[in-house]
């Protein structure tokens, strides 16, 4: 488990992250947290010629808020996001799926770029920013482009993102007012990526309707799946009990997961109710305790 | 039922418990911290990937892709141009140079350190590049070209026994390594008697340890000598020392194996390193230059070791009060692509204690061995008794189910029982020493079972599936080697040309030096067991001394140790064997003491003993202390008595008598020390999810004499967490081709400090009357156990559904569907 010879660059700027990028282009790869690109490499799963190492590139380091989204520069640590106040004010639902996130080590090395750009269809920050419509800034040789969430991902560990291409920063939507949030996973061990797993965020109108909800699951398919038609059965009809089992029963039937030797292609499906109808659930009765 | 205890043997027994010197015991039994944490926990360990060797190359090996295939041609050509590239080991060097393995079958299996013709399981070596670093060496494999002819595999070992199964040898005609139908009592008569007959059948998963240090061997060969000198994290048995010499077609004493001072961790699984032991040997030889190869994660997990999967059939005849009378089994156990020694364990290991805790007379197993095309197995913590308690404890709760008794009155209603003891088993076992219903009943006592029950009785009522699981179990230390032999058949054994096999024994050396301290030497390969932590502890109290007075060295070493064929830390060997022999030398050298006092002070040896670091007599007046002694034997040697042999070290083997060779009808004590296990479970099954929470665990142990309590939790925690994995996380899974799907940690699930449950552990003792302190092993602990009680408590909480387990391990997943497949068939 030793990886074939490459050549290293550190990075110390986002400009020069590009030129190394701009020279080696398909040959190279970025080295981010490095949680998941180390084990492939020393695996001879990947095998670029040249590595880009990004760790050293400050400005990508961030966590702001602007014009009601927060902005976090794609080497922001996860463990930094984690115990962010203003993330947690702002985006509660994001602090408690990076308690899923492996483990408090993996998560003090691991950006929150690394997982969005590696794409593991399993990953919950793919998942978050999938269930929230979030934004995925990305720089190249021609300048910065905005892509969104349902356009980002596109197949197992495969993106929008193009040879020569960098992803600097993840725009997430701050939480309106009235909101409430869940995340459920079920993975067989603590830390695992996940069998499968339901963000849910909802917002409820001054009578108490549903005015908003976002709901995605991940680990049922090559990429983290956005459920807008179960969205839209609570939007409707709101968050009582029979309503929210039906939104459930809907997941289910939008998701076409594979089986695995973790778990069944029918186990998944039945977990994405089940979840789905926690997470919501959760969310909704968040929404009434917070008022 | 009648008292089988055998009352020659009983007194025998006696007479060894007798012996004991009447040591006042200060430190043993005091939960002393162990003297190797502070240096481990600093990283100052020395491993033996850590020790420094000079021009020392590294090895990498390429491994067969395929489950079963002919090896064709290998083109090694390109690699050997390679910058770096020392040379490259093939399976021709492999024929020209070395010889199969010894198997303990009478099938011609050649088993050789790589493959020579056929690759039989995914991960066989294939070649081994040296090269000066590991980067070169894993580059150079990618370049070697070798020509596969791929053959239809065979993974499930009851299909790998059909006709038209894929053949792995072709000399043996058939994928059958070993089969053995052995009765002991009248099964016949106890099943057509009987109330009622209970049959399930079960599957038992191949699972490992995956020890945090992996394999690692450093080899050099010096022809001027012809030594081949290997140093490794080798742990025994010492019977694979001349099976590898011969192998390496190497006189014994040309073979030295050294041990490092640290082994990290093992639990039966670097018993099987010895094939890389030659492999990498081979590669020294071959190349004159000295090897390194350290074992990576995933060749670990390919193509180490692991315990057998086994398909198993149960029957059990009992009579409606409860009293078990006879059991059948039949199992097939799957050793993978060939029969590695010290297999076919895995059939006859726990043999002795084939009837567990209960009395029951007649019993019956049909053991089928079979290879497929699945990496090879070997001992893994509790050697097949995970395999043994998951089907015995599953059958008792069966029964229990079937009369509509309490599964813990059952039991209870079965236990050998405490006057019974040293009581021998149909099989042969001799249990040295118990009290099954006091322990079991602590057990329930510190669960609250019958709280537990009320509780379940309410959750049942609310539709939640809450159940209780108990387990017994007899936890059997010391493996006699004698239990192999019983592969073969009694007329096999009994021609003349046959020599028969038995032992147990253990060596350790004592030395009082020139300035008064104590050193031990001893002939064991620990692996984080803490012997330097006891060893000082029973020698602080042979001598009246501090612990800290005593320096106790355990890296092994083959050319200067004391061993013997069964030497080595395996089968939880070191508690009872191992002390005992640390204690006797301790004494021999005591008694030289006391003589030489004697001669000294002029006093007669009955009236002085040895106190606080000092002969003195036993009046309580004069005396001389340890280092008085020693300074004057040591400086003075004219000071010694006449006749008295010079020197202040003694060196003991201790060797237990009851180890004996199987006799004519199959019945042998396969271990020499049987402790006890009693355990109580909580779980809650979540209705949706199948997701399995453990709410309480209880684990009673008899481990006789205790030596050090802080140990022997660690020893239960690590044990417990190890059978819930092999319950509920580790499976090394294959498809049907053959193909392993666990290369990583990401699919090899073991389970972490997350996954740990709160344990409540209790005690009771009855001293072994074998061993010197009274200790038996209790390394393999509730790794045995966990898998038995938590299937038990699991089947209880889906009772209401009708759901047994009898597959393990217990996935979200598998257990989901045998869930959802009982709510449909219901009206």
């Amino acid at each position: 488990m030793k990886p074939p010879p490459f050549d290293y660059h550190a990075a110390r700027s986002v400009s020069e992250a590009l030129e190394l990028l701009g020279r080696y282009a398909e040959d190279a790869r970025l080295l981010a947290g490095g949680q998941s690109l180390v084990p492939m490499l020393n695996f001879r799963l990947a095998t670029p010629r040249v590595l880009i190492d990004l760790n050293r590139v400050g400005e990508l380091a961030y966590i702001r808020e602007e014009n009601g989204w927060l902005r976090l520069g794609a080497m922001t640590r996860q463990r930094a996001i984690e115990f962010s106040p203003l993330v947690k004010e702002r985006i509660p639902l994001l602090v408690e799926a990076l308690g899923y996130v492996g483990h408090l080590p993996t998560r003090t090395r691991g950006t929150i770029g690394g997982s969005v750009a590696h794409a593991d269809p399993s990953a919950e920050c793919p998942a978050l920013v999938c269930a929230l419509g979030g934004e995925l800034v990305i720089r190249g040789a021609g300048g910065e482009r905005v892509v969104g969430a349902a356009d980002f991902f596109q197949d197992f560990f495969t993106t929008a993102l193009q040879p020569g291409e960098l992803l600097v920063e993840v725009r997430l939507p701050v939480m309106p007012a009235r909101s409430g949030w869940a995340f459920e996973e079920f993975a067989r061990r603590h830390g695992d990526f996940a069998i499968v797993e339901v963000a849910a965020q909802v917002t409820l109108d001054e009578r108490g309707g549903c005015r908003a909800a976002r709901v995605a699951a991940a680990g049922v398919g090559a990429t983290p799946l956005r459920l807008r038609a179960v969205e839209q059965i609570v939007e409707r009809g709101g968050g009582a009990g029979a309503v929210v089992a039906q939104a459930a029963a809907r997941a289910a039937e939008l998701v076409d997961p594979a089986g695995d030797h973790h778990a069944s292609a029918d186990y998944r499906r039945h977990l994405t109710e089940v979840l789905t109808r926690r997470a919501l659930s959760r969310a909704f009765a968040g929404v009434e305790r917070s008022k | 039922m009648s008292d089988t205890a055998d009352s020659e043997i009983a007194s025998g027994g006696g007479r060894a418990a007798q012996a004991a010197t009447g040591a006042t015991r200060k430190w043993v039994g005091q939960p002393l911290r162990r003297s190797e944490d502070p240096r481990l926990l600093a990283g100052r360990g020395t491993f033996v990937a850590d020790l420094p060797f000079h021009n020392v190359c590294q090895a990498a090996i390429l491994r067969s892709p395929y489950a079963h295939a002919r090896i064709k041609a290998i083109d090694a050509g390109e690699a050997l141009k390679m910058p770096g590239v020392v040379g490259v080991v093939t399976g021709a060097d492999a024929l020209a140079m070395t010889r199969p393995f010894g198997v303990g079958v009478r099938a011609p299996i050649k088993y050789y350190c790589m493959a020579t013709d056929k690759a039989r399981f995914v991960g066989e070596p294939v070649a081994v590049v040296v090269a000066q670093d590991r980067y070169l060496a894993e580059d150079a494999l990618d370049r070697i070209q070798v020509e596969y002819e791929p053959l239809p595999a065979v993974v499930d070992p009851e299909a790998a026994l059909a006709p038209e199964a894929a053949l792995l040898h072709e000399a043996v005609g058939s994928n059958l390594a070993c089969h053995r139908h052995i009765v002991y009592g009248d099964v016949e008569r106890a099943f057509r008697e009987a109330d009622v007959v209970i049959s399930e059948s079960f599957r038992f998963p191949k699972y490992g340890s995956t020890p945090i240090e992996t394999y690692g061997v450093v080899a050099s060969f010096e022809s001027a000598t012809g030594v081949l000198t290997v140093t490794s994290n080798f742990m025994g048995p010492f019977i694979l020392h001349p099976i590898t010499a011969r192998a390496l077609n190497l006189p014994e004493n040309r073979l030295r194996f050294i041990v490092p001072p640290d082994i990290g961790g093992s639990f039966g699984i670097k018993t099987s390193i010895y094939p890389y032991i030659a492999l990498i040997g081979l590669a020294a030889m071959k190349l004159k230059v000295a090897v390194k190869w350290i074992e990576d994660r995933r060749e670990h997990l390919l193509a180490s070791s692991s315990g057998t999967d086994r398909v198993a059939y149960r029957e059990l005849a009992a009579r409606k009060d409860g009293t078990i009378l006879a059991m059948r089994s039949r199992w097939y156990d799957n050793v993978g692509g060939y029969i590695r020694s010290p297999e076919p364990g895995c059939a006859f290991r726990p043999i002795g204690n084939w009837v567990g805790a209960y009395r029951f007379q007649n019993l019956e197993a049909d053991a089928y061995v079979v290879m497929t095309n699945k990496s090879l197995t070997g001992p893994n913590r509790g050697y097949a008794c995970g395999h043994l308690y998951f089907e015995i404890e599953r059958m008792v709760d069966l029964l229990a189910e079937k009369l509509e008794m309490d599964p813990a009155e059952v039991r209870r209603r079965n236990f050998i029982q405490s006057d019974q003891f040293p009581y021998r088993t149909p099989s042969g076992g001799l249990y040295d020493s118990g009290d099954y219903p006091a322990a079991f009943a602590k057990a329930l006592e510190l669960a609250h079972y019958d709280e537990l029950k009320r509780e379940r009785e309410k959750a049942r009522a609310e539709g939640r599936l809450f159940g209780i699981g108990v387990a017994a179990a007899v936890d059997p230390s010391v493996s006699n080697m004698g239990y192999v032999t019983v592969a073969l058949d009694p007329q096999d054994r009994a021609r003349p040309q046959y020599l028969p096999k038995s032992g147990a024994l253990e060596a350790a050396s004592i030395r009082l030096d020139p300035l008064g301290k104590l050193t031990v030497i001893l002939g064991s390969t620990p692996q984080g067991q803490g012997h330097q932590t006891i060893v000082a502890q029973i020698v602080a109290d042979e001598f009246g001394v501090s612990p800290d007075d005593v320096t106790v060295v355990d890296e092994m070493d083959t050319f200067t140790r004391v061993w013997g064929i069964s030497s080595g830390t395996y089968s939880s060997r070191f508690g009872s064997v191992g002390t005992s022999a640390a204690a006797l030398a301790a004494r021999k050298l005591k008694e030289k003491l006391v003589a030489y006092a004697s001669y000294l002070m002029e006093v007669p040896p009955e009236a002085l003993g040895v106190v606080d670091g000092a002969v003195r007599e036993k009046s309580g007046g004069r005396g001389l202390t340890l280092k008085e002694l020693a300074g004057r034997a040591h400086w003075n040697t004219e000071s010694l008595p006449r006749g008295m042999e010079a020197g202040l070290e003694a060196t003991a083997v201790f060797s237990f008598p009851e180890a004996k060779a199987p006799d004519h009808q199959d019945r042998v004590n396969s271990s020499n020390t049987y402790g006890f296990i009693a355990e109580v479970m909580a779980v809650e099954v979540d209705p949706e999810t199948a997701a399995i929470k453990i709410l309480r665990y209880v684990t009673v142990h008899d481990a006789g004499q205790i030596i050090n309590p802080a140990i022997v939790e660690g020893q239960i925690y690590g044990g417990a967490l190890h059978g819930l994995g092999g319950a509920l996380y580790e499976e090394m899974l294959y498809d049907e081709q053959g193909q392993c799907l666990v290369g990583s940690f990401m699919d090899y699930l073991v389970p972490t400090a997350s996954e740990a449950v709160k344990i409540d552990i209790g005690h009771i003792a009855t001293s072994s009357p074998f061993t010197t302190l009274g200790a038996k092993g209790l390394g393999e602990s509730s790794s045995m156990t966990v898998p038995a009680v938590l299937a038990n408590a699991v089947s209880d909480a889906l009772r209401p559904l009708g759901v047994r387990i009898r597959e393990l391990p217990i996935t979200p997943s598998r257990l989901w569907h045998l869930m959802e497949t009982a709510r449909r068939g219901r009206p």
